[in-house]
């Protein structure tokens, strides 16, 4: 236990250890005294929440028809099942974590203070409740219950994210007796991440393809990939969506260009693919040659010393900065309502036009903030983790 | 003549790379041609075949704030130009005030004062994790329009800024509106407040990244020779960190040369607003994206010319 007086030597060498220190730490509490009062106030007596609260569906799907919603619905519980699952399998032994009691307490005060401060009909806040419960749930069970499955089965786990996936592009568009929901009748959270989600899945593979064309030795796939890399890296993201709305009916048949909204969407996904590509070189470069060299004299063909040697070892590396490279992406899903589409930010910006909530974009743009920075500071923490469970150093013991 | 110890073709170590290489540069090329094609005829159908003739009709549409001399009757490539001008103008500045601001924030995560540093640390960490648009309309609609006019407005020795604008050297109020020689707009303000907030948090972890490479045996040495912390810095560590720093400057220097281009949700009219406006009024998309593409282009490439002379110069000196 630390003495109280111990404590306080520690704070006098922190913050006030010269007396420059003591002033600049003066200055600093009461520029913080002031700037939090200030924002207190204005938050519990100045802000009206009403526009928030109003407006929960629009924010979280947009314009997507009212009869059909409970796709959207089955869906969170599907994921909330997943989610559960998963969670459940990587801990095991049916133990909880610090981390993970901590976790879990997030996630019920989330859905019992978050649906309660957004005002939400009462079934809504039921459904949020009984989502929460589920995936708690069924994280408890799977850690339960995980060494009593085959292994066989448990390899097969991670598959259900690829097909749920799938599953979740027929709910939210129909088709398969569903009803269709047309891309421009999606918005707000729902469009927002399902571009990220899509120019996520797909960039990845084609930034490795493309770091590995410009370490090539062929000239031809070398070049080809530096100049490709090199054009996107030069040009702003909004000219290239741009392009992407103008020219891309030009350059295809009539007919056969998609829809505004996947448009926007492989945009996305080819540009972050150069950023993403320069990431994963920054691994390869990191890894000495000897590696591929050893792998291609032991006969393996170039492929499979690239999946097997190269590749787990570079990411290694490159993780932080393609997971950076995710982050951006998410944040730039915001460029969308530039171009037009309700992503987030565009929705918000057709709630602000309406008459009745004019004037209220401190609100609005608060929670986004909040909103985005909680999306971002979670993957980051979560490719922290990550990286130390990859760390060869930190997991030899396990 | 064939006999059994020649390889045959299809396992042939050279051979075979660049028969790969031609079948992949034969389908990209068809692909091209097929885009090529298209765009033609797409382009013919519409009667909008490329050209730059265009770009001398009159443009009929405002550029606001121009360095330039520009009124609505001046063609196309003037508008595009004041438009350039502009975003040269922010990138400018930004780039200064970025560099200042990430510089004081990068160093203060070093500074003895525990408060401070993790003051930085949540700078960073605030910034980095909200989109950069949002940030943007955030100053614009929530600070600097909302900026009291008139006699209420923030006045400062040489600075007056109001809702109608940021006022420098000896603004007046006369019937109620300020008048000065130089006049920034909100507009101009509240891009370039949302470009440096957010690139000085990155340039900031490119200085702290910088000064901790320099190693602690460095500060020691010179701190135990009696120099203060500030020359220490100014005169040791900085000249040795610097040359890790300025190669990412270069990066983050093109990232909000690039970022100005979303001038636009912040009412600025800047070269990707411009040609925005300039395509909606004549439909030349084609030549409307190679023109902007061309800009930025050229921009980066400014800019990485810039810091390669500036890396040269700090590696020299350094010897």
């Amino acid at each position: 236990m630390n003495s109280p007086s111990l404590s306080f030597a520690r704070l006098r060498r922190e913050l006030f250890a010269t007396p420059l220190d003591g002033v600049i730490t003066l200055a600093l509490v009461g520029f913080l005294l002031a700037v939090g009062t200030a924002f207190l106030r204005w938050m519990l007596f100045q802000a009206e929440w009403a526009v928030i609260q109003a407006n929960t569906t629009l924010f979280a799907v947009g314009r997507y028809p009212i009869e059909e919603q409970w796709r959207l619905w089955l869906l969170t519980v599907l994921l909330a099942a997943a989610t559960g699952l998963s969670w459940g399998l990587l801990r095991g032994k049916g133990s909880w974590p610090r981390n993970d009691q901590l976790t879990a307490a997030i996630l019920i005060a989330l859905a019992v203070f978050g649906s309660w401060g957004l005002k939400l009909e009462l079934p809504i806040q039921l459904r949020w409740w009984g989502i929460t419960a589920l995936l708690l749930v069924v994280r408890w069970a799977a850690g339960r219950w995980s060494q009593a499955l085959p292994a066989p089965l448990l390899r097969l786990v991670p598959l259900v994210w690829p097909v749920l996936y799938l599953v979740g592009m027929v709910l939210i568009s129909g088709g398969l007796g569903l009803m269709r929901v047309p891309p421009g009748e999606w918005g707000g959270l729902l469009l927002t991440l399902l571009e990220a989600s899509f120019a996520i899945l797909l960039c990845f593979p084609l930034g490795v393809l493309l770091a590995l064309g410009r370490r090539s030795e062929l000239p031809l796939l070398r070049w080809g990939s530096v100049l490709y890399i090199e054009f996107i890296r030069g040009a702003p993201l909004i000219t290239l969506l741009f392009l992407g709305q103008n020219i891309l009916g030009f350059l295809l048949p009539g007919g056969l260009a998609p829809d505004r909204v996947w448009r926007a969407a492989w945009v996305l996904t080819f540009f972050a693919a150069a950023y993403v590509a320069e990431a994963v070189r920054s691994g390869l470069v990191a890894l000495p040659p000897g590696q591929l060299e050893a792998a291609r004299s032991l006969g393996l063909p170039m492929h499979q010393a690239l999946i097997h040697v190269v590749l787990p070892q570079a990411m290694r590396v490159a993780l932080p900065a393609t997971v950076g490279q995710f982050i951006t992406l998410l944040q730039d899903t915001t460029l969308l309502s530039l171009i037009g589409l309700l992503d987030l930010l565009g929705s918000a910006r057709t709630v602000m036009a309406n008459p009745e909530f004019l004037g209220k974009n401190a609100e609005v743009y608060l929670v986004l903030a909040v909103l985005f920075w909680c999306c971002c500071a979670a993957l980051g923490l979560g490719s922290r983790a990550l990286e130390t469970r990859l760390n060869p150093l930190a997991t030899s013991k396990a | 003549m064939a006999t059994p110890a020649v390889t045959p073709w299809w396992r042939n170590r050279r051979l075979i790379p660049w028969l790969v290489q031609g079948v992949a540069g034969l389908l990209v090329l068809v692909v091209v041609a097929f885009l090529v094609s298209n765009l033609v005829r797409n382009l013919t159908n519409a009667g909008l075949l490329l050209s730059l003739s265009w770009l001398r009709n009159p443009a009929g549409f405002d550029v606001s704030e121009t360095l330039l001399p520009y009124n609505a009757e001046l063609p196309y490539w003037r508008a595009l130009l004041a438009g350039l001008v502009n975003t040269l103008r922010v990138v400018l500045a930004g780039l200064i005030g970025a560099t200042v601001l990430g510089t004081l924030i990068g160093v203060a995560a070093f500074s003895s004062n525990g408060l401070l540093r993790r003051l930085a640390r949540v700078y960073v960490e605030l910034i980095r994790n909200i989109p950069l648009l949002l940030q943007l309309v955030f100053w614009y609609f929530v600070v600097f329009l909302d900026l009291p006019g008139g006699e209420q407005a923030i006045q400062l020795p040489g600075v007056v800024l109001a809702k109608s604008g940021l006022y420098l050297g000896k603004p007046e109020l006369i019937n109620d509106v300020w008048q000065g020689q130089m006049r920034l707009t909100v507009e101009f303000g509240a891009l370039l407040t949302g470009l440096v907030v957010y690139t000085a948090a990155f340039i900031a972890e490119v200085v702290r990244g910088g000064v901790a490479s320099v190693p602690p045996g460095q500060w020691e040495a010179s701190r135990s020779l009696g120099l203060t912390p500030l020359q220490t810095l100014q005169r040791i560590v900085l000249p040795q960190a610097l040359r890790v720093i300025v190669p990412g400057l270069n990066s983050q220097y093109i990232s909000l040369a690039k970022n100005s281009s979303l001038a636009v949700a912040c009412g600025y009219t800047d070269l990707y607003s411009v040609a925005e406006t300039t395509l909606n009024q004549t439909g030349r998309a084609v030549e409307v994206v190679l023109i902007l593409l061309g800009s930025y282009l050229v921009i980066d490439l400014l800019i990485s010319a810039l810091m390669n002379g500036v890396n040269s110069w700090v590696q020299i000196k350094e010897r």
